[in-house]
């Protein structure tokens, strides 16, 4: 099989700096040659045949589950992008301000040509550093964006003091301590920064470690992570932020899992807490298995397989964390834990 | 594929069509190959290769004279054997999705949720509810079949009636009617085809695939529809009033493990159809003994296209790597 095309989608807030990005990919000099496809024609100042428009069309599958969608035009475009591969390094897909990034991430899982041929590389969320908590406060979308994301951009650090800048920080982990933050002004990054970073991709997943703030601010941090839901109370004057609304959930074991007990389980779950839960990712390690099994689902739908065999100085540990909206976590803990073979 | 499959292979004039094979379809006694890189190369007489698309062709059709391409260029084109092309539609750099061909010359185009057709009465068009994933005219009479999200709709081309909605959950992104035009079937977003019976609009749901169905063809008699999206050919049976109704559909060719059939086409005349693979394998299939001869072995990548000439003298295929090859019977 021809290796897949990376997809990278490009989510945030309106005003938060996505076109200044997008704008900045396509005319910048950095020798790759992105397809994009944009939500608004008019916004993008630039004539490429490889800027396309999509309509954001939320298709529901027709299997009885409500989370299920998948975004029908960007089936077709890729569809239509694929005919002519070779062209291109990479696509590159921009969001609305107030879109939903589940159908995008789940249109890679649940269509097989689009899945077969491409694979999503990363969501990336832009986020304005100046107005997220109020975002966040009046927003849903606003939060769902950042609690997809595997890499987020704070824009607009310029506008912002120091002081309001880590606080802003704060609540963006307080919702997902996993995504890596880069601190951009008219998101000044270089492109090869944000595409074809591996941050989705199931056979590259190599760390699920929470990322935490940058070393010289936290050096007083704890490190093990196990457990927590992303409000730990640490002793070094950081503050943190419980947010009300969505959590992240991190577990581990030591102990090999009987994939007979997890896989139910987990299938289980997904179906039940499925329209609560926008991410969840693992690395597994089965008994009597010498590969790890990873692992990634948006909402109801799960995407896993074995990865590579484990190193021998690595250690046999299974993580699995999630983020999403009221999770249960004690409940959610003892049923993982009641997997260990 | 079973153990004393016959071999064509030796027989196969191999083609190079230069990119990803989206379509093919005959003009007078020559293949038309549409490819991902805008081109259509005429072969099996006089060749050519023609520049017709800037960018990708999208979808195509053929009335056995030309082919009419669509391509994400915004250009909707007629090519025939002799390389004369003619632009029908230019719409500016909007993707032409789909494209059909209907009775005395009607044509019909897709860009996005707008529909259109061209017939001897003049262009007229239509906004579907959503992006129209299939097109395709009814055998008898101006009536254009749109399939979109959550149903089709059916539509008088040259009338001022109000079209007609059929209904089913989900999204329809290919189209077909029964060659007695009494069915209409589409593919669906889902591993599955819907149908309806069109006299009464009794549904049909016709389920078990493990992909996506993308190639659907009716035996010449129209007795079948052979189908791919399984590891076999699925054909279910259209003989009777209910169509495949209750019925079990015969399963047959089936690839080696872990491959789908990717491509359908049944032969004009005779009980036969041709059978693409996802690991590039083209097999010939005669229905009333499942006897099977490869024509075509592993290219490597999916068979995306295949085509009989309309004297079914000559078997065209083509798939995402590039290669092609014609087959004379």
């Amino acid at each position: 099989m021809p290796e897949k095309i990376p997809v990278t989608v490009l989510t945030g807030y309106l005003g938060a700096g996505k076109t200044t990005l997008l704008n900045r990919i396509l005319s910048e000099p950095h020798g790759k040659k992105y397809a994009v496809i944009v939500n608004e024609f008019g916004e993008i100042g630039i004539d490429n045949d490889l800027v396309v428009g999509a309509d954001e069309e939320v298709f529901e599958m027709n299997n009885g589950c409500i989370c299920c969608t998948v975004r029908g035009d960007l089936i077709r475009i890729l569809d239509g992008l694929l005919k002519r591969r070779g062209r291109f390094d990479g696509i590159l897909i921009e969001t609305t301000g107030l879109a939903d990034p589940a159908p995008v991430a789940q249109t890679f899982f649940l269509d097989d040509t689009v899945g077969g041929r491409t694979a999503l590389d990363a969501v990336v969320t832009v986020v304005d550093a100046k107005w997220l908590r109020e975002r966040l406060r009046d927003a849903p979308e606003a939060k769902d964006q950042i609690g997809f994301a595997d890499i987020i951009l704070l824009n607009k650090t310029d506008l912002v003091t120091p002081e309001e800048l880590r606080e802003v920080e704060l609540r963006i982990r307080a919702i997902n301590p996993y995504a890596k933050i880069h601190r951009t002004q008219r998101c000044d990054m270089p492109v090869q920064s944000l595409l074809g970073q591996g941050a989705f991709d199931l056979q590259r997943i190599l760390s699920i470690e929470p990322e935490f703030l940058a070393r010289e601010e936290h050096d007083e941090h704890d490190h093990d992570h196990h457990g927590g839901h992303g409000h730990h109370h640490h002793n070094g004057g950081l503050k943190h932020y419980h947010d009300e609304d969505m959590q992240s959930l991190s577990l581990k074991s030591d102990k090999p899992l009987d994939p007979d007990k997890f896989l139910p389980w987990i299938n289980d779950l997904v179906a039940r807490e499925g329209p609560k839960i926008l991410r969840c990712k693992g690395i597994l390690a089965f008994k009597d298995d010498p590969q790890r099994f990873v692992l990634q689902g948006v909402h109801m739908v799960l995407d896993g397989d074995h990865q590579r065999d484990w190193k021998s100085d690595e250690k046999r540990e299974s993580r699995l964390v999630f983020i999403g909206r009221e999770l249960d976590a004690a409940a959610i803990e003892q049923g993982f834990l009641a997997c260990v073979a | 594929m079973s153990a004393n499959t016959a071999s064509l292979t030796s027989k196969v004039r191999a083609i190079e069509a230069g990119g990803h094979v989206v379509v093919i379809h005959f003009v007078g006694d020559s293949a038309a190959i549409a490819s991902g890189e805008g081109e259509v190369l005429i072969a099996g007489g006089e060749e050519a290769l023609i520049k017709a698309h800037r960018g990708a062709i999208l979808a195509a059709a053929g009335d056995g004279r030309r082919i009419f391409t669509a391509g994400d260029d915004g250009r909707l084109v007629a090519t025939d054997a002799a390389g004369q092309v003619e632009t029908l539609v230019d719409c500016g750099g909007k993707w032409i999705d789909q494209v059909a061909l209907g009775p005395a010359g009607a044509i019909a185009w897709s860009v996005g949720k707008a529909a259109f057709t061209r017939t001897g009465k003049g262009e007229r068009s239509i906004e579907a509810p959503s992006t129209v994933g299939g097109l395709a005219f009814a055998p008898k009479g101006m009536r254009l079949a749109i399939a979109h999200y959550n149903g089709v709709t059916l539509w008088f081309t040259n009338a001022e009636a109000k079209p007609e909605t059929l209904a089913w959950k989900g999204s329809h992104l290919g189209v077909l009617f029964s060659p007695d035009g009494r069915f209409l079937i589409t593919a669906m977003q889902e591993a599955a085809l819907h149908g309806w019976r069109l006299a009464d609009g009794q549904d049909m749901r016709m389920s078990g695939y493990p992909g996506r169905v993308r190639s659907l063809s009716f035996s010449a008699d129209g007795d079948w529809l052979a189908t791919s999206g399984a590891q076999e050919v699925i054909l279910w049976p259209f003989r009777t009033r209910d169509g495949p109704m209750g019925k079990e559909p015969l399963m047959l060719a089936p690839g080696p493990k872990e491959t789908r059939v990717t491509v359908v086409a049944c032969h004009p005349q005779q009980a036969m159809f041709a059978a693409g693979y996802s690991d590039g394998m083209v097999l010939l299939v005669r229905m009333q003994d499942a006897a099977e001869a490869v024509v075509s072995q592993r290219a490597g990548a999916p068979v995306s296209a295949l085509a009989w000439r309309g004297d079914g003298k000559l078997l065209a295929f083509g798939t995402e790597n590039g290669k092609a090859g014609l087959l004379p019977l």
